[in-house]
């Protein structure tokens, strides 16, 4: 009795003498932590979803008008990567941020390696992708995206984690999908896959990592590679697949994830055109082409792959719509707010919480019934990443 | 705004119709500055920027700033806006936004409104 009295006290004692800490006196999980973009403040939100509350905001985290989160292997640290090239550690149990550097002028995403200890970086300007420690944010490794016969550097995009301590990227610019192999940390091998297509804009890994597959942009298809058989080189799938429409204005890069498998399924947005392809994953055909409100931006399927969830371009960046898989029908719109930036899952799938940026809110639905469970206020909310990231291939 | 006098919807210079259509058609930018600049400050920062970065200083696409775009005409920016870069990834803005509004855009980039945009809590 006398011991507990005393460390309920102490305990007591040591939070309320360090203020500012989002941590309880009892020790709690983060795998119904999350964060909340705050785009143009530079703060991310934690938020927990459990309860689908904010427990504190991280500040000076830089320009964030484009970020992208990934979790360490324990759950505990989001790695920010920012617009500016910021990467920002931040410590999801104490409410800091435990490491923040300025790695580049110009960065578009990241990725943790298969055994947590990396963390590399996707870079616009200069051109390649940086590596650096998950604990210390150390330099390790730097990997210009140099082709071509003048070496110029392209900005690369689709940045994933591969399973052999790999990283895989696209080089924008050149037409390439690279293969950067970290076993040998100091010096890594890269494996150059060239002319895979005009302008990938985008790239997702499966969720059993084997198959990277690029969007291009300068032509209609994906680039596909098959990682159990790199030699093979990319396949070309859905070539042509706007032949004969014409293409509209795009004014928003449509965005890739891995969510885009559901079921048998791979769901990739028409880039120009108002619908999204259903691809089969085993034969790589398009199965159907399903008609939307606007310009997909974002196709993500709900953890069990019976629904997914479609965001839009401007001018229709208000709505949302639901695709139910058995079916390949629209089965719902939404109006969560003006300007909707992304959506992300709980784990299991239960809700979905979207960020409206121009009404200042985050808005969580049921995604068995579509009703609204609850509005957080957050400014300019954009990317929604919660920790359940942590133990997925490619995220 | 009405038109004219209640009920029927006529004014004294004759049916109200084609004077309702010439207020429709008038640009939005004459009948609502204020607002229109605010509207045109935040599609600078957060649908231009989508590709030039919010502070504009590049992105997918090349930096906005007033020192990138230095000895650049007025004439040569109002045409990239309007008709976009065929080929790339630039689209055309001119299904939504009017002459005005590229003016209006133009003359911000080129005195670097783009910098000073505000970020506005709530807005």
């Amino acid at each position: 009795m006398k011991s507990r009295y005393w460390l309920a006290t102490s305990v007591a004692l040591i939070a309320a003498l360090v203020p500012g800490m989002a941590w309880c006196a009892e020790p709690r999980g983060t795998g119904d932590l999350g964060i909340i973009i705050e785009r143009a403040a530079g703060r991310a939100v934690l938020v927990e979803t459990t309860t689908r509350t904010a427990l504190g905001r991280f500040e000076g985290l830089g320009d964030l008008s484009h970020a992208s989160a990934v979790f360490s292997r324990d759950g505990r640290f989001a790695f920010v990567f920012g617009r500016d090239g910021g990467l920002s550690k931040l410590d999801l149990l104490t409410g800091t941020v435990a490491a923040r550097i300025l790695q580049a002028g110009n960065s578009i995403g990241g990725a943790i390696s298969q055994d947590g200890r990396l963390v590399a970086v996707s870079n616009y300007e200069p051109g390649g992708v940086r590596v650096f420690d998950s604990n210390s944010l150390a330099p390790v490794a730097d990997i210009p995206a140099a082709w071509g016969v003048d070496g110029k550097r392209s900005r690369v995009v689709g940045l994933v984690d591969a399973p052999g301590q790999r990283f895989v990227f696209s080089l924008f610019d050149a037409g390439e999908i690279w293969i950067a192999d970290l076993n040998n940390e100091i010096s890594p091998a890269i494996r150059r896959v060239p002319d895979i297509g005009r302008e990938p804009y985008d790239a997702l890994i499966t969720p059993d990592a084997r198959y990277y597959v690029a969007g291009l942009f300068g032509e209609d298809g994906l680039a596909l590679l098959d990682l159990w058989a790199p030699d093979q080189g990319v396949r070309r799938v859905l070539a042509d697949y706007g032949r004969g429409e014409e293409r509209l204005p795009v004014y928003k890069m449509p965005h890739l994830e891995g969510w885009a498998a559901a079921g048998d399924y791979l769901f990739v947005p028409g880039v120009g055109h108002h619908y999204v392809l259903a691809v089969d994953r085993r034969t790589w055909q398009e199965v159907a082409r399903i008609p939307v409100h606007g310009q997909p931006v974002f196709a993500m399927a709900r953890p069990d792959g019976r629904q997914v969830w479609v965001n839009f371009a401007l001018p229709d960046s208000g709505v949302v719509q639901v695709i139910d898989v058995a079916t390949l029908q629209v089965v719902q719109q939404l109006g969560p707010g003006r300007a909707v930036l992304h959506m992300e899952f709980t784990p299991r799938g239960e809700e979905v919480w979207i960020s409206a940026r121009d009404d200042n809110r985050v808005v969580v639905y049921d995604t068995g019934n579509f009703k609204p469970m609850a509005e957080l206020s957050v400014e300019q909310p954009s990317g929604i990443f919660f920790s359940a990231r942590a133990n997925r291939m490619g995220m | 705004m009405s038109a004219g006098h209640g009920g029927e919807f006529r004014t004294r210079r004759g049916p109200a119709v084609p004077w309702l259509i010439a207020m429709v058609m008038l640009p939005v930018s004459a009948a609502g500055g204020a607002d229109r600049m605010a509207e045109l400050q935040a599609l600078l920062r957060n649908d231009c920027g989508a590709c030039h970065g919010i502070t504009l200083q590049g992105g997918l696409g090349p930096a906005l700033t007033p020192a990138a775009l230095a000895g650049r005409s007025e004439e040569a920016l109002r045409v990239v806006i309007r008709d976009g870069r065929p080929g790339t990834a630039m689209p055309p803005w001119q299904g939504q936004v009017s002459a005005a509004d590229i003016d209006a855009l133009v003359r911000i980039l080129l005195t670097g409104g783009g910098n000073e945009i505000p970020v506005l809590a709530g807005d």
